[in-house]
């Protein structure tokens, strides 16, 4: 079964903008899937239709084969949205912040207590379950529009950047958390701008761009289609004569550090044995960026060259 | 949603906006008995010993009601604007609006949260008319119906506010400008009696004349207007306001791109 199942999608603001211009999206129950894209290619509008905060132009959603025109409020029991702006009530206490969510969804207080107390030390929020909401910092306001959205105990969960603007630490600690809620059932779509945040959680992606899905496919396939890779060779001594290498176009960027581009073909092997026959040490390499990274930049270049 | 879901959601609604009016209790609750108290001592006790009877009534005894009804309009309609717009403006309105509690409930429990407001300032406010004047109840049942029904028209009034406002401005300028006025030209002050025949007709367009009125006949007995015509004038306004409402929020107005 689909969680989320999206068919020809789109959506134009009253002003005129076309934010979506027909997507087509899959995601299966169980998956850990990232929805990637630049700012304003439309995911957080894709993510605002879902959640029934924006009203789509045309197509349709299902969430867990509920259509959110037919039978909504099944869609929305199934569903837990953590978006991008913070936008709890700041005067209330975070306990209070989770109760009342789990009220709008029906659940008596009695048990959302239970089950707060559960989200909250799975969380680090219990000793801030007083705390008045804006008193909080940066990471615990993002960990507790968390514990807001899965107080229902949703079947989706769906999250718009979690970890903008959240030390690397935490970032790290709430990649555990959200890895062991999706091995304990609960499907996640990701968006963000963590490129590397969506390779180490990620099954499978899609990629946004002017409101169209211009890649689908599994991280694993994604990756595969990256043909070059760029490395930083950092050098034990000062080069100055660079001899040019036509197997590996090489780019000196400072007296002991070396770019140089790996065709998937090749083998780095070949790269090592270049250096060492020329007497340069290396004492490092690294690739450059991170590799969906690359892929993502190029995806998106092509699909802006194909446009134009 | 089953029936029991929906309770619960309507539920927590109301413990929001109580809690939430109880715990800036010096904006919400203190001013109102703060600012009757003065009517009551300025145009009670100062100025109205000098002007004598009013409908054969003393007039302090015969602006009570309406002085009562006026905390009880403005603090209903406030008590709606300022929490759903608030709610809008730091977005945590989206809580309710992701979550499957029906949009009739959503209506309903913020209509609820400010006629307890209007309630509760309202009989504040009685017990500080009992310090000026010894107020006699000719009717219960008119008077409770009266009070929650103007309450309730009046927390419909605030949340159709409370969607079109965009800023702070918009959710004072109809209190301002329209609100207030109305209520001093309905008959809280003066009989339209007093008024020449001409203003007399303009007055009964004026609906807070009709609450007014009918509050003044549950408490003393008399009224400028017939009780059915004003009850059935309340009932008018709570309909076309809750569907015009109902229907704002089902279109996302104001709250959905």
């Amino acid at each position: 079964m689909n969680a989320l199942d999206i068919k020809q999608l789109k959506k134009t603001y009253s002003n005129g903008k076309t934010a979506l211009q027909g997507i087509d999206l899959q995601v299966k129950e169980g998956d850990f899937f990232a929805l990637l894209g630049p700012n304003g290619a439309g995911k957080s509008t894709t993510i605002g239709i879902i959640s029934s905060l924006v009203n789509k132009s045309a197509g349709e959603i299902s969430v867990f084969d509920y259509n959110i025109d037919t039978r909504l409020s099944m869609a929305k029991a199934c569903l837990g949205i953590v978006p991008q702006e913070i936008n709890f009530s700041l005067f209330e206490t975070t306990i209070e912040v989770v109760l009342n969510q789990a009220g709008y969804y029906g659940i008596p207080r009695k048990l959302a207590k239970i089950r707060a107390e559960k989200v909250f030390r799975e969380l680090d929020l219990w000793d801030r379950r007083n705390d008045i909401s804006r008193t909080l910092s940066g990471g615990f306001k993002r960990r507790l529009m968390i514990a807001r959205a899965l107080i229902h105990e949703p079947r989706l969960l769906i999250l718009d950047e979690p970890t903008a603007g959240v030390d690397v630490e935490l970032r790290r600690s709430m990649w555990d958390f959200l890895r062991q809620l999706n091995r304990s059932g609960t499907t996640i779509v990701l968006t963000t701008h963590y490129l590397e945040e969506a390779e180490s959680l990620c099954e499978n992606i899609a990629i946004i761009d002017n409101g169209q899905i211009i890649e689908h496919s599994s991280m694993k396939e994604l990756l595969g289609k990256l043909n070059v890779e760029t490395f930083i060779v950092e050098l034990e001594d000062e080069v100055t004569d660079l001899q040019e290498n036509k197997q590996y176009p090489l780019h000196q960027i400072s007296a002991n550090s070396i770019e140089v581009e790996v065709n998937k073909s090749q083998n780095i092997n070949e790269l090592i044995d270049y250096f060492s026959s020329n007497n340069i040490g290396v004492r490092s390499l690294r690739s450059k960026s991170n590799r969906l990274e690359e892929l993502f930049i190029r995806l998106l270049s092509n699909n802006n060259s194909e446009e134009h | 949603m089953t029936a029991d879901k929906i309770f619960v959601a309507y539920q927590t609604i109301i413990i929001k906006e109580i809690t939430r009016f109880t715990r800036i209790w010096v904006q919400t609750i203190l001013p109102p008995a703060i600012s009757m108290t003065l009517y009551f001592v300025i145009f009670g006790s100062l100025i109205g010993s000098r002007i004598g009877k009013m409908q054969n009534l003393d007039y302090m005894e015969f602006i009570a009601p309406g002085i009562v009804m006026m905390s009880i309009i403005n603090n209903s309609y406030s008590n709606v604007v300022s929490s759903f717009f608030g709610a809008k403006l730091q977005g945590h309105i989206q809580e309710m609006l992701v979550a499957p509690v029906p949009n009739i409930i959503i209506l309903a429990g913020y209509v609820t949260g400010g006629v307890i407001r209007g309630l509760l300032v309202g009989l504040i406010v009685t017990i500080v008319a009992l310090f000026f004047t010894d107020l006699q109840v000719d009717n219960y049942l008119i008077v409770f119906t009266v009070v929650v029904l103007t309450s309730i028209l009046f927390s419909l009034g605030g949340m159709v506010n409370a969607v079109f406002a965009q800023k702070f401005d918009d959710i004072s300028i109809i209190p301002t400008f329209v609100l207030t006025p109305l209520i001093y030209l309905g008959g809280v002050f003066y009989s339209i009696d007093m008024l020449p025949e001409f203003w007399q007709s303009v007055s009964h367009f004026n609906p807070i004349l009709y609450m007014v009125n009918a509050f003044r006949y549950g408490m003393l007995g008399v009224s400028d207007i017939n009780i059915v015509h004003a009850f059935s004038i309340i009932l008018l306004f709570i309909a076309l306001l809750f569907c015009y409402s109902l229907y704002l929020l089902e279109k996302g107005i104001g709250l959905k791109s």
